[in-house]
């Protein structure tokens, strides 16, 4: 019987690693459709955001309650791990309770540290779970989040709270078993845990034979759970448990209200400025900004899985707030649609096959485009270093160097700018006339 | 009181310790004149050897980068950092956060290294080093200022605590709107929304923003940017309220309460 459990649980672990490795496979090589652009400068300023931002929630703690909520979900999920490991060694080896006979008292100890954070991942997820659908906090019920996003959301908290009862059961029924001194659970007696062992007056009626089912069900639909979950990450906005690692890395490590250069166009004005410096074969570049996911940096895509949906950006952007058609959280979420269409069609079509859609206009409009103040509030509200404001402008770029599609007051700001050196239709001669005035 | 531009320094071979980069705002729009004018007096009442570019000045690029025509801002950048270096340029006071911005962080990769810093930063040195003294009793004093973070002064350059230094030796009473410091309400002009019609919403972001202002109760809202200044003013105005709350730059309520 111990055989066939552990060949099973081979095969499931095995498929469910090969299945999970494939994805984020694609999905590296998704991220990698963007252009290249260097983010490897300052390796301690990085692994300190690692450690500050992914590590510490850092951002997270702008709201404290909320913070320590999801840090101990966050930790529940990260330190059970622990846990997990036992589980994945007790399925391989056909061993149960591997750790206990190692390390008597610690392992009690940390299993009622579990314990306390598994009850702990159980009431939070509730909390969030009513904040979303009872009291519905203003950047839940957005439209942004319309159909799959928000039932994503609540299938995750969901499978979390099984996950954690699930875990709680196991316990129960092992610890019980112990006490009734049936078989190989006498062989570590662990004692009672923390919460557990109020569950043991709903298994005592249940006969040995029955518990040890009980048991067993609770152990495989956990680490089976676990397995579904893994996989269940790549299709998720939860993908953000994994990469608000790298996110942080490669944080924009300069301040927030510098744009990045275009040194093409840069290279081009010093051309026409002084001709002398043109190389005699300057190829003028055929393409300004992005249109499409691909025109933009690998960094803006890997922003766009990383991004968990919370919508901290739009509710704190000025245009989302009055009712403007923008909300950065959307703009996140439309170029990782983008990405995804791109990286399916080159799976059906073995290379990208123009599907004659771009990410500017089918996915994000001009009108969300337009009404940006490009305030940063996106950007320092992000708790994983996400930057909404990047791929604004990058789509301004090009809407306004390659369709040359700009509202008519912009168009004559252009043009005094170019002509009076100021965004109004000012003389340059009277640009010191104040001084005159102080005479 | 005469404001020497750099043309004359040069010419009298003299160097000026610091460059005042009036901006667009500052030079053309006759509110912030106003600013750019409380600004000069009081460089000029502490002593500071200062010039203004005058008409060689252009505007930075900003507006035209951010819509999204880098080709303008280029090539505005260009000709304002040849004007820079050929004067030789070092340290460059702005009263406007764009341009601040955009000549410290942007500058530098096309070749304009300078030492910049905003009006509110200067001024807080000025008043560390004792240099700005304020009447006793000043006309502030005890009246009730709420200071308006500029999105391109706090977020983006993380200049939070220089404004409001300074503002405290007014001896007023300050107070702090509810989204203040990195979680302030942006007034609605930058992004060069300033020189287009806002997109549809259910209201205008400046009245949103001077709404939050007038919820504490000011005599004064404080800016620290020309373009925020305009958005708050047009917001209390929408209110009706300009009879009884002023909306003035940093630089003002300094220049008034000197000695």
């Amino acid at each position: 019987m111990s055989y066939i459990q552990q060949i099973l649980f081979v095969l499931a672990a095995g498929f469910a690693i090969w299945l999970f490795a494939g994805n984020i496979r694609k999905i590296r090589r998704n991220i990698l459709l963007g252009k290249e652009e260097p983010y490897t400068d300052n390796p301690s300023q990085r692994w300190k955001n690692v450690f500050l931002l992914a590590f510490g929630q850092k951002k997270m703690f702008r709201n404290p309650l909320v913070a320590v909520m999801h840090f101990v979900v966050y930790a529940g999920f990260v330190i059970i791990n622990i846990e997990v490991l036992e589980i994945f060694l007790d399925g391989v080896l056909g061993t149960h309770r591997l750790f206990a006979g190692w390390s008597g008292a610690l392992y009690i100890f940390l299993i009622n540290a579990f314990e306390w954070l598994a009850v702990g991942v159980i009431l939070f997820c509730a909390i969030f779970l009513i904040r979303r659908n009872i009291i519905k906090l203003k950047r839940f019920i957005s439209h942004d989040l319309d159909g799959w996003p928000r039932s994503d959301a609540n299938y995750i908290l969901i499978t979390e709270i099984v996950l954690m009862i699930l875990f709680l059961t196991l316990n129960a029924s092992d610890t019980l078993l112990q006490q009734r001194g049936y078989g190989h659970y006498a062989e570590h007696t662990t004692g009672n845990f923390v919460f557990s062992q109020f569950l043991h007056p709903v298994l005592d009626g249940i006969g040995n034979g029955g518990l040890v089912g009980v048991e067993r069900t609770c152990w495989w639909l956990h680490i089976l759970g676990i397995f579904a979950f893994l996989n269940y990450l790549p299709y998720s906005k939860h993908l953000h448990i994994l990469l608000a690692f790298p996110n942080a890395y490669y944080a924009r490590l300069w301040p927030e209200g510098k744009i990045r250069n275009m040194p093409a166009i840069q290279h081009e004005v010093l051309y026409a400025m002084q001709p002398g410096l043109a190389p005699v074969n300057a190829v003028a570049p055929d393409k300004f900004g992005a249109k499409d996911v691909t025109d933009l940096s690998w960094r803006n895509l890997l922003d766009a899985y990383s991004c968990t949906e919370c919508g901290r950006c739009s509710s704190a952007c000025p245009a989302s707030q009055t009712g403007k058609k923008l909300s950065p959280r959307k703009i996140m979420m439309a170029t990782r649609d983008r990405t995804e269409d791109i990286g399916r069609n080159i799976d059906a079509n073995g290379e990208f096959k123009d599907d004659g859609k771009t990410l500017l206009h089918d996915y994000i409009s001009v009108e969300e485009l337009r009404a940006c103040t490009t305030c940063n509030a996106c950007v320092e509200e992000c708790p994983v270093s996400i930057s909404p404001l990047e791929i604004i402008l990058e789509l301004r770029r090009s809407l306004i160097m390659d369709e040359s599609n700009a509202p008519q007051e912009w168009n004559v700001m252009f043009s005094n700018v170019e002509n009076n050196f100021a965004p109004w239709k000012f003389s340059p001669d009277e640009r010191d006339k104040w001084a005159e005035e102080m005479q | 009181m005469h404001v020497p531009t750099m043309a004359e320094m040069m010419a009298n071979g003299q160097t000026p310790e610091v460059l005042f980069w009036v901006g667009c705002a500052g030079s053309f729009d006759q509110r912030a004149q106003k600013i750019t004018k409380a600004f000069a007096t009081i460089l000029h009442k502490v002593g500071i050897n200062y010039a203004i570019l005058g008409k060689e000045e252009m505007c930075t690029g900003d507006p035209a980068r951010r819509a999204g025509n880098e080709f303008m801002f280029q090539m505005m950048a260009y000709q304002n950092i040849q004007t820079l270096n050929n004067y030789g340029i070092k340290k460059i006071v702005t009263a406007c956060p764009h341009c601040f911005n955009i000549l410290r962080n942007e500058y530098p990769e096309l070749g304009g290294q300078y030492e910049v810093v905003h009006h509110t930063t200067l001024l807080q040195q000025l008043i560390d080093e004792g240099k700005i003294r304020l009447r006793e009793g000043g006309s502030f004093k005890g009246k009730r200022i709420t200071y308006h973070d500029s999105c391109y002064l706090g977020r983006a350059n993380d200049i939070y605590d220089a404004p409001r230094k300074v503002l405290e030796l007014l001896d007023a009473e300050l107070v702090e709107m509810k989204r203040c410091r990195s979680k302030g309400l942006c007034c609605g002009a930058g992004g060069a929304q300033m020189f287009k019609e806002e997109e549809k919403g259910s209201t205008r972001i400046n009245f949103e923003r001077a709404n939050e202002a007038l919820d504490t109760a000011p005599n004064v809202i404080a800016a620290a940017c020309p373009f925020c200044n305009t958005m708050l003013t047009d917001g209390v105005k929408n209110k009706e309220k300009e009879a009884e709350v002023q909306v003035l730059d940093v630089a003002e309520l300094i220049a008034q309460s000197m000695e």
